[in-house]
């Protein structure tokens, strides 16, 4: 099986590595880079417990090959906190009890990062679709969607502080 | 010395929606779970499975996988029979294959395992494994099961005319399993004023937790010792099996469950995969890893429900019924897996007289064997209570159609009443205690239903009206907390649950307990019960699952067990600690144990509070100086036998529009309201309670699992088999009332699968609503757009 070299940048840090062509970017991030916090639910791209940001995008990890990341900035759950302090969807998904097994929070909490980068005042309805893409069977989403109106709510007053 | 109320706050005891001990580790993507593991020198294990439903194995070839650079080992049916191990008993008195022996009995059967030194290198070795099958007619049909041309399936057990839950009258039959007294219940159809009968099919459906299945086994050939990490909701009965499959003493065996992705009933059982892991970790001498993908989780790990059921009942022309027949045909697979006590081949389908007094009544389960994956697990209920719950809920409607009675009227009129708890039904079940016709008030009220009635009257009687609008009642009672040790055993291992408490100097503790968490919050709460029983606060309470070797032995949680059982032993061990205390403050304040109160955190003095000793000094001086006659320490553990089941029930109500033209079901507005007793985490169980209704949405209105004539599996991946996305699922209203079991140390009944058995016929009875006026009684599950659509065209009324 031929290999190559990616270098790509995870969590702001440079990592270079040998994959096999046929390695999936999920396989890559969990077993060479140790990095477990996203999980695979499936092998369809329907779950979204691989999601990760990739150049500002939310992407299924199951779906990617690592070679296609190649000089790309790659973000995973493990990249949210910032020197020890949460980010805000990690707040709200706490104080909102937005999660109870815990298997799909770390791909639902980066797609609410980017949903909420991209949109920083979503409706209901807005968060209901843009989370689409990620499966809970636990909590009935009702949370999830109070979780990220919370860290919506969190991130706007920190933007009016700061500016 | 704070106010009692602020050290009462302090403690975030019982009643406050306490936030989560463990979310920390979930957002910061740090949680443990079994993929997770990562040994040195581990290996990887992947499954060949058979492409046929029924077929007769001729050759297989595994030269060229072994072949390949990397794969270490190919296992088949032959390599496992010198060990003994190419078939193991099931939790139900049967056996199952744990890879082909001769012939394939289900799609997707385990023929043959790869290890190899990665999963891509393990896939390579699946494909390239050849396998010559002779194709044999199939059988799909539960109904056709038991005819006498039917094709045989289990050919090792053809002969036996009996079987674990005695005689057997056909090849494919199973068991027979009656209950009631059918004379009592014959005699009231004969007498009756009124029958109904309604034929309904509970398809089989999947619990698909967002984690599948799987374990990594690792043997020390040094020590002679086996630890396997594994997706268990049941860990110590594992042990206790692998200890029989392997002859190891359990002793040297170490199941530890690790963080869990969602169980739903999906991972009680014992699967091939887990035991050629072991095999291949003892045989290699090297971790060994087995992750189930998507496809194989659905086709293979324990579907739930297929029965095939048919309910009556009789009743007087006021709608006050008499009499209650159910017969079934339960459709169980190619193997009898499913995961329910042992002595209990239908669960406690026999709860089927649900909420109301019913005096005569009588079910049988008939248990067939078909082309078809094993299980009949409990999805988010306990034992068969959801197929139950659905029948009576249903029937019900159709008995209330049929004499034009309100259906919430006609639950009134034969609810058990207040005053009848405890309350023993035909069946024979002693129900705790329940306040039906107020949650059921309570409901009516919030959503103004006579309004809604006005509504739904209005829009029959407009033809233009763009849509058919349905109102599903459902007023259920659950059986749960398995259980009785006299009425309960897994393998003759009553089912009781334990946990050990140890108070440490500081007045810090640690609590382990039998149980086992996926979700359900159990570190928050089981130290809330502590906090409020020991006047420890929660957050100085550490609580610890799952591992074999620390834990003390329990049943796990699956069946709504964790509360009534394992919280019922959290409180039982807490009362002995507390015991222990009140003699060490005794000693130290020099007053009898008589003169001592208890109050939020500490003992005081009778008539001198001011002279108190608190849970904290109490701690340190019982690793200072134990009081005479007395050991050093505090520490104590109980295995609690529940004295009965607990029953929880609610009062739910759906209201939903169908598109006319499209067979589109909206669901406006649902509103749950569930009795479970006492409360424990307002917010957690709330948490349960939209985790629970989303799942019965599910199940309502999209989960199945169809085969076609060959028996090939029609839809095994999330593409068909409906998962509800935020964008489906609906909004939910909760609410509760509290009425404690009176058996119950603290008075919790438990909460987490009453959403998911009530709200299905919720549903269900909802959409037959918006059909009532024309004369329907039934749709069957799911209430897919198609079958909608299909419906109303039969009715003349799509647009």
């Amino acid at each position: 099986m031929s290999t190559r070299t990616v270098t790509m940048s995870v969590n702001g840090e440079q990592r270079r590595a040998e994959v096999e062509d046929r390695t999936l970017l999920i396989h890559f991030l969990r077993e060479q880079l140790n990095l477990t916090g996203p999980h695979i639910g499936c092998e369809t791209s329907h779950c979204g417990a691989c999601t990760v940001d990739l150049n500002g995008v939310s992407v299924k990890s199951c779906t990617v090959l690592a070679v296609q990341c190649e000089g790309a900035e790659v973000l995973t759950v493990e990249g949210l906190a910032e020197g020890g302090v949460l980010h805000a969807v990690q707040e709200g998904f706490h104080q909102q009890h937005g999660l109870q097994c815990g298997f799909c929070t770390p791909g639902m909490l980066v797609r609410s990062y980017r949903l909420l980068q991209d949109n920083p005042d979503p409706t209901e309805e807005e968060i209901r679709a843009g989370i689409s893409g990620n499966l809970c069977r636990c909590t009935g989403y009702q949370n999830i969607v109070k979780a990220i109106q919370y860290a919506a709510k969190r991130l706007k007053e920190a933007q009016s502080v700061s500016a | 010395m704070n106010a009692p109320n602020e050290r009462s706050a302090e403690l975030a005891g019982i009643g406050e929606a306490r936030l989560r001990k463990e979310d920390a580790r979930f957002i910061q993507g740090k949680g443990n779970y079994v993929d997770d593991i990562k040994l040195p020198g581990m290996l990887f294990l992947d499954v060949v499975r058979s492409p046929l439903a029924h077929a007769r194995i001729k050759r297989i070839d595994t030269s060229k996988a072994k072949a390949i650079p990397g794969v270490l080992a190919v296992l088949t049916a032959e390599d496992l029979k010198p060990l003994k191990l190419h078939w193991m008993p099931t939790l139900a008195g049967d056996v199952q294959a744990v890879l082909a022996d001769d012939k394939v009995c289900f799609q997707m059967q385990e023929v043959a395992v790869v290890v190899a030194d990665d999963r891509y290198i393990a896939a390579d070795g699946v494909e390239a494994v050849e396998v010559e099958y002779e194709e044999l007619p199939a059988l799909v049909d539960a109904k056709a099961a038991l005819a006498p041309d039917a094709p045989v399936i289990r050919e090792d057990i053809a002969d036996r005319s009996e079987g674990a839950h005695g005689p057997r009258s056909h090849p494919n039959h199973i068991f027979t399993w009656e209950a009631g007294d059918r004379a009592a219940a014959d005699a009231a159809f004969a007498a009756a004023e009124v029958t109904v009968a309604q034929d309904m099919l509970y398809p089989r459906v999947h619990p698909c937790p967002l984690e599948t299945c799987g374990c990594v086994a690792s043997f020390d050939p040094v020590r002679g010792e086996l630890t396997t990490w594994m997706t268990s909701q049941a860990p110590h009965i594992v042990r206790t099996v692998v200890g029989l499959l392997s002859g190891l003493p359990e002793s040297k065996i170490r199941i530890i469950s690790p963080d869990i992705g969602g169980g739903f009933g999906n991972k009680v059982g014992v699967y091939p995969g887990y035991v050629c892991a072991i095999v291949a970790s003892i045989v290699l001498g090297r971790p060994v890893k087995w992750i189930e993908d998507r496809i194989e989780n659905i086709s293979t790990t324990a579907f739930a429900r297929d029965y095939h059921m048919s309910g009556e009942l009789a009743a007087t022309r006021d709608g006050r019924i008499t009499g209650m027949r159910v017969k079934v045909i339960a459709d169980h697979g190619a193997f009898n897996s499913h995961a329910q006590p042992t002595k209990w081949p239908a669960g406690l389908f026999s709860i089927c007289s649900g909420s109301y007094d019913i005096p005569a009544a009588y079910a049988r389960v008939d248990g067939v064997y078909t082309n078809k994956a094993p299980g009949g697990v409990a999805y988010r209920c306990s034992f068969r209570v959801t197929e139950a719950v659905y029948v009576i809920e249903r029937l019900i409607d159709v008995l209330a159609q049929k004499l034009s009675i309100d259906k919430a009227e006609i639950r009134r009129r034969n609810f058990i009443h207040r005053e009848q708890f405890p309350y023993t039904s035909a069946f024979g079940w002693q129900y705790d205690s329940g306040d039906y016709e107020r949650g059921l008030q309570k409901v009516l009220e919030a959503v103004d239903y006579e309004a809604l009635r006005a509504e739904q009257a209005a829009k029959r009687a407009d033809p233009d009206c763009p849509t058919l609008m349905g109102i599903g009642i459902c007023t259920f009672t659950e059986i749960v907390g398995a259980g009785p040790s006299k009425a309960c055993d897994v393998l003759g291992v009553g089912m009781f649950d334990s946990c050990e408490i140890r108070v440490h100097p500081d007045g810090s503790a640690i609590a382990r307990m039998g149980t086992i968490n996926q979700g359900q919050g159990h570190p928050t709460t089981y130290a809330q019960i502590i906090a409020t029983e020991l006047g420890i606060p929660s957050d100085r309470i550490t609580i610890e699952e799952g591992d074999t070797s620390t834990a003390p032995y329990g049943l796990g949680t699956y069946g709504s067990r964790s509360t009534p059982v394992g919280g019922a032993a959290t409180a039982m061990a807490a009362r002995k600690v507390h015991a222990k205390a009140r003699k060490i403050a005794a000693s130290l304040l020099e007053v009898g144990e008589a003169d001592l109160e208890w109050e939020i955190d500490r003992f005081q003095v009778r008539g001198d509070p001011e002279r108190a000793k608190t849970m904290k000094e109490i701690a340190w001086a019982a690793y200072q100086h134990a009081p005479s006659g007395e050991e050093h320490g505090l520490e104590a553990s109980y295995y609690y036998d529940p004295p009965n089941f607990t029953y929880p029930f609610g009062s739910y109500l759906a209201v939903v529009d169908i598109d006319r033209a499209t067979g589109e079901t909206k669901v406006r507005r649902f509103y749950a309201l569930d009795d479970c007793g006492t409360r424990i985490n307002p917010m957690i169980i709330e948490g349960q309670i939209h985790g629970g209704l989303t799942e019965g949405f599910a199940v309502a209105m999209g989960q199945q699992m169809p085969f076609d004539a060959q028996g090939n599996l029609l839809g095994n991946t999330l593409m068909d088999y409906f998962l509800p996305t935020a964008v489906e699922t609906p909004h939910w209203e909760t609410d509760f009332t509290v009425t404690p079991s009176p058996h119950h140390p603290i008075g919790a009944k438990g909460v987490a699968e009453s959403p998911h058995v009530g709200s299905i016929p919720c549903f269900s009875n909802a959409v037959a609503d918006a059909f009532a006026h024309l004369g329907v009684t039934h749709l069957e599950m799911p209430h897919s757009a198609y079958r909608v659509w299909r419906q109303l065209h039969a009715s003349g009324v799509a647009l």
